[in-house]
């Protein structure tokens, strides 16, 4: 079966600013704030963030990074090997507003983990979640986002997937349901 | 994602090129997590590593404690000194003594050359060898390795000299497997009573020349003349031995090339290499040391991954 388009380029264009003008609602002028990507697929989506921030002020002095959370992880040793990713953190997370983002928000596991991995760098004044999917009702732990680009409701065996033009053909959001 | 070819580190000889190359990726990410402001991840914490030193050593030893720590696992030191092998039992009693509290990875160091291999066929747990007699040291190798990797760009193609004493090092028998599986020339130097029989088997190349193997030669590894392990006078005097084979400031200087200078410790200054060139900027030695814990991190995440649940 063909995946079906949840958001196609212009709506997902669409919803980033939206995230952002939200960002910029709580953050004013990001000077105590950063955003850091979750890898591997949430520093893609910081990507289109920064970039459409910076459309919208060029003066605005975003500070941003990666982190990695595979050695956070809590499947270590209970299923694949776990490859791990670079971390790019080279700034002071201690005091400072931080924003994670990740393209999908699933069973919250990952986002566990960077909630332990990020305490490593520091102690931030607050830490908030920005994702583009939130997918409803498959929690496996009591995290929620801030900023949400679009809930969608999906069972276990589908799978969503947050696709950007150069990694792959072109920017989309897409949902997979496999074959009965 | 590819996962480790064997389920023990017994030496170098027994792993692949894709083995190392996967324990270099995973210590690239692991010296940056010790290099944060908090130097420790939680990915071990549910594993007990125990090690079990036969021999003396401080780098070594130190160097995996900290790497078990950093990864959070719990650790248990053994040393042979003070311990019940005084009172004459065997080895493998002993690791199972230890296993019986539960314990899943040994880090052993043992002066019999395969007492690592022996453990692992009797023992149920992973063994990683930290240095067996004259035969194998592969973290070591694997630290050199990935020092020169991370000074030169890439081992492969990079000549690379190792002098000194040939015939008691774990870490040269172990530096030449792991050189050539990644695709690095290498030559030995040292005199001749110090270097093995059929060692050119191995597709080294012998240059008795000093001077001539360091104009050859991109990286030069200098060893330690193991004097405890010599029963028998293997050349007159030290300092004839400095004399020829010492690595000196203006040997360095009266090059036409820069070339890096290894050395895995402990140091005797003065003898192999004089303070001059051990603290000079050639000299990647703290490096070394450093890039130590990482790969020992890297090693144990990809054997824990193995141990079954």
């Amino acid at each position: 079966m063909q995946p079906r388009v949840i958001l196609n380029s212009t709506q997902l264009q669409l919803t980033i600013n939206r995230l952002c003008y939200q960002l910029i609602e709580n953050h004013n002028d990001f000077s105590n704030t950063v955003l850091i990507g979750l890898q591997p697929r949430g520093k893609y989506l910081l990507n289109a963030v920064t970039a459409q921030l910076a459309k919208i002020n060029k003066k605005l002095p975003v500070i941003n990074g990666n982190l990695d959370i595979t050695f956070y992880r809590d499947d270590f040793r209970r299923g694949d090997v776990l490859k791990a990713n670079t971390t790019e953190i080279d700034f002071e997370v201690e005091g400072k507003k931080v924003v994670l983002i990740d393209d999908v928000l699933y069973t919250g596991r990952t986002i566990r983990a960077g909630l332990e991995a990020i305490n490593h760098f520091g102690r931030p004044e607050s830490v908030e979640l920005l994702v583009l999917i939130d997918r409803r009702f498959s929690r496996h732990l009591p995290i929620q986002p801030d900023y949400t680009g679009k809930t969608v409701d999906s069972v276990t065996k589908e799978k969503v997937k947050v696709e950007w033009k150069g990694l792959d053909k072109k920017n989309q959001v897409l949902l997979y349901t496999p074959n009965e | 994602m590819a996962e480790l070819s064997t389920d023990h580190l017994l030496g170098i000889k027994y792993i692949t090129p894709k083995d190392i190359e996967l324990i270099f990726s995973i210590a690239d990410n692991f010296k940056e997590v010790i290099n944060r402001p908090i130097k420790k991840v939680p990915t071990l914490r549910d594993v007990t590593i125990a090690n079990i030193f036969f021999e003396n050593s401080t780098r070594t030893k130190l160097s995996f404690e900290l790497a078990e720590k950093r990864l959070s696992a719990d650790v248990i030191n053994f040393s042979a000194g003070a311990s019940s092998v005084t009172k004459g039992e065997t080895l493998v009693d002993t690791v199972n003594n230890i296993l019986a509290m539960k314990t899943d990875m040994v880090v052993m160091r043992h002066p019999n050359a395969g007492a690592a291999a022996f453990l692992s066929k009797h023992v149920d747990a992973k063994i990683v060898n930290a240095g067996d007699g004259a035969h194998e040291h592969p973290t070591q190798a694997l630290l050199d390795a990935f020092s020169i990797r991370e000074k030169l760009g890439d081992v492969k193609g990079k000549k690379v000299l190792i002098v000194g004493d040939i015939l008691h090092s774990r870490v040269a028998l172990s530096n030449i497997f792991c050189l050539q599986k990644l695709g690095a020339e290498v030559r030995l130097c040292g005199p001749a009573t110090l270097m093995p029989k059929y060692i050119e088997s191995l597709g080294v190349k012998i240059e008795p020349d000093f001077r001539k193997a360091l104009e050859w030669c991109d990286v030069t590894n200098m060893l330690r003349i193991q004097m405890e392990r010599q029963e028998t006078k293997y050349f007159p005097s030290l300092r004839e031995y400095t004399m020829q084979y010492g690595l000196t400031k203006k040997i360095l200087d009266s090059l036409d090339k820069e070339i890096v200078v290894m050395h895995p410790g402990p140091i005797n200054r003065g003898v192999e290499i004089t303070s001059d060139v051990a603290d000079s900027e050639h000299s990647i030695i703290l490096n070394q040391v450093e890039n130590g814990v990482a790969i020992r991190m890297a090693v144990l995440y990809l054997l824990a991954e193995k141990i079954k649940r």
